[in-house]
């Protein structure tokens, strides 16, 4: 579904990805774990089209997307949740979901999803005309995952959704991005917590210092040696 | 009854720095811009609306509406460039850059028509009215009248449409607009063109009102409305109303009881006031520094 070659970026003189190649399977949830500072937003933002890589290409399904405004990516379906949420703290949950469905123009689908989103988020739809910035942390992520699938992304990039949360509401969370992925949404999933995502991922990459290290099946991901030193805080024995 | 007089009359006065000042704070809003050349908008609205009534003769209502349509246009091209290219610059930078852009407008008006202060046409003849003693021309209530139609009109483009919530979005967060699929860079051009069609409204009203204009007028109306938004709340369209109408009514209480040499010492005394008070305006919330 998506296949990133070869990618160097740049973030002002610091050279954040260096050769960096990736694919998302679709249908899966591909995780990318690694240290702070490894890369892994920067991967997501230039996948976005924030940011814009020196060399190397992206394909999003036969299609290059190499340099593309942002508004583009997400009209072709790629949408994000960002690191730290970010919802739009002085506009109510309800307005931020409909900011979600920005570029559609099919109300009536609109309408489902938000009945969809509320569904899922039933809190969200308590405080449906309460201001974004006065939410719980727990009720934030939820609405940003919420506004992001009111944009209906054929592939979701999550990044670091268990920020901040307690280990309850990270299990919670967790949870749902498996439904969502059962449901048909690709996922690409950048995540500090290397031990949850590699328990809801089919297919992981470790990033360090920008460059991958490491790639595999999550499950054989989780029993390596390295891995497990590195990033799930275990001994070897 | 003097002091009724002088509100109405500051009243009238402060709804044309509420329509400039609503430009100043739209633009901060959404680039974190104190758009300098602004008040300079504001005079090319009015002479806009000069030629459209001595050259073609047009009524009020077309001439106002064509000012407004050639300074949108006119704060668009100045954002994209001068201003776009800056996007990433350190503030500072697009502030002189806005500095240089003021002067550049003056410049241009004053060598293409020269600096003498021409008269504007009469629109409409002066009648007033007294209502209980207290005197209200009706150029004054066109004054109101205006400047409500176009607040209304703005806040229902603000809070009931598709761009205003885009600027809204891009005000609060330009990266988290950007996920949504919002053209950031039109979203900001669109800022430019309603701030910029407000201050024209407010050229015309003036010339209307006071009639004389010229190259410079635009200098303190600009600053007065520029102190306008920061006593409010820079950033906050109600707080730039509020202040506006704040600064109208001060400025006529001092020529009304004191002196008239001292109407713009009183702008200033309220900026300095309102910074060493509180310097997030009015209706600005206190930020708590992030940790």
């Amino acid at each position: 579904m998506l296949k990133i070659n070869n990618i160097d970026v740049f973030y002002g003189a610091i050279h954040a990805l260096k050769d960096l190649s990736l694919t998302v399977e679709a249908g899966q949830i591909v995780t990318l774990i690694g240290a702070n500072g490894a890369g892994k937003s920067t991967t997501l933002k230039t996948i976005s089209g924030l940011l814009k890589p020196k060399s190397g290409n992206l394909i999003f399904q036969e299609q290059n997307i190499t340099g593309k405004a942002a508004q583009q990516i997400v009209a072709l379906g790629i949408v994000q949740v960002p690191e730290g949420r970010r919802v739009f703290p002085s506009m109510s949950v309800m307005e931020n979901l409909e900011l979600g469905a920005y570029l559609r123009k099919d109300r009536v689908a609109i309408r489902d999803d938000l009945d969809r989103v509320f569904t899922r988020f039933p809190r969200l739809q308590e405080r449906r005309s309460q201001m974004a910035g006065t939410l719980s942390g727990g009720e934030q992520q939820m609405l940003a995952i919420g506004r992001a699938l009111m944009a209906r992304p054929r592939l979701m990039l999550l990044d670091e959704p268990s920020m901040g949360l307690a280990p309850l509401l990270v299990r919670e969370i967790f949870e749902i991005i498996k439904e969502i992925n059962q449901t048909g949404t690709t996922i690409l999933l950048v995540e500090q917590n290397a031990h949850m995502a590699l328990s809801i991922a089919h297919y992981a990459y470790v990033l360090e210092t920008g460059k991958i290290v490491l790639e595999g099946p999550a499950a054989e991901l989780a029993q390596s040696d390295k891995v497990k030193e590195a990033y799930l805080g275990g001994r070897t024995n | 009854m003097e002091f009724l007089q002088q509100l109405v009359n500051g009243l009238a006065l402060g709804s044309i720095y509420a329509l400039i000042a609503i430009g100043y704070t739209m633009v901060y809003g959404i680039v974190q811009l104190i758009n300098f050349a602004h008040g300079d908008i504001y005079m090319i609205g009015a002479f806009v609306g000069f030629f459209a009534v001595v050259k073609y003769g047009l009524p009020f209502l077309p001439t106002l509406l064509l000012a407004m349509l050639v300074c949108s246009v006119l704060g668009v091209i100045i954002e994209k460039i001068a201003y776009r290219p800056l996007r990433n610059s350190p503030r500072i930078t697009a502030l002189i850059t806005a500095i240089g852009v003021s002067l550049f407008l003056e410049n241009v008006v004053r060598w293409r028509l020269g600096p003498d202060p021409r008269p504007f046409p009469e629109l409409f003849s002066v009648k007033v009215f007294s209502l209980g003693g207290v005197q209200v021309s009706n150029v004054q209530l066109l004054i109101f009248g205006v400047a409500l139609v176009l607040i209304v009109i703005l806040q229902f483009i603000i809070y009931r449409t598709r761009i205003g919530k885009a600027m809204r979005a891009v005000s609060q967060d330009q990266d988290a607009a950007r996920l949504m699929g919002i053209n950031v860079d039109r979203t900001i051009s669109v800022t430019f063109a309603i701030g910029s069609a407000l201050a024209a409204a407010a050229g015309i009203l003036v010339g209307i009102a006071y009639p004389r204009i010229d190259p410079y007028m635009g200098i303190l109306p600009g600053l007065k409305a520029f102190v306008a938004a920061v006593l409010g709340g820079i950033g906050i369209i109600p707080g730039a109303m509020l202040g506006g109408l704040v600064m109208g009514v001060a400025e006529l209480m001092v020529v009304g009881f004191w002196s008239s040499d001292y109407r713009d010492a009183i702008a200033f005394a309220i900026l300095i006031i309102i910074l060493l008070i509180k310097p997030t305006g009015i209706l600005g919330k206190n930020q708590s520094e992030k940790v």
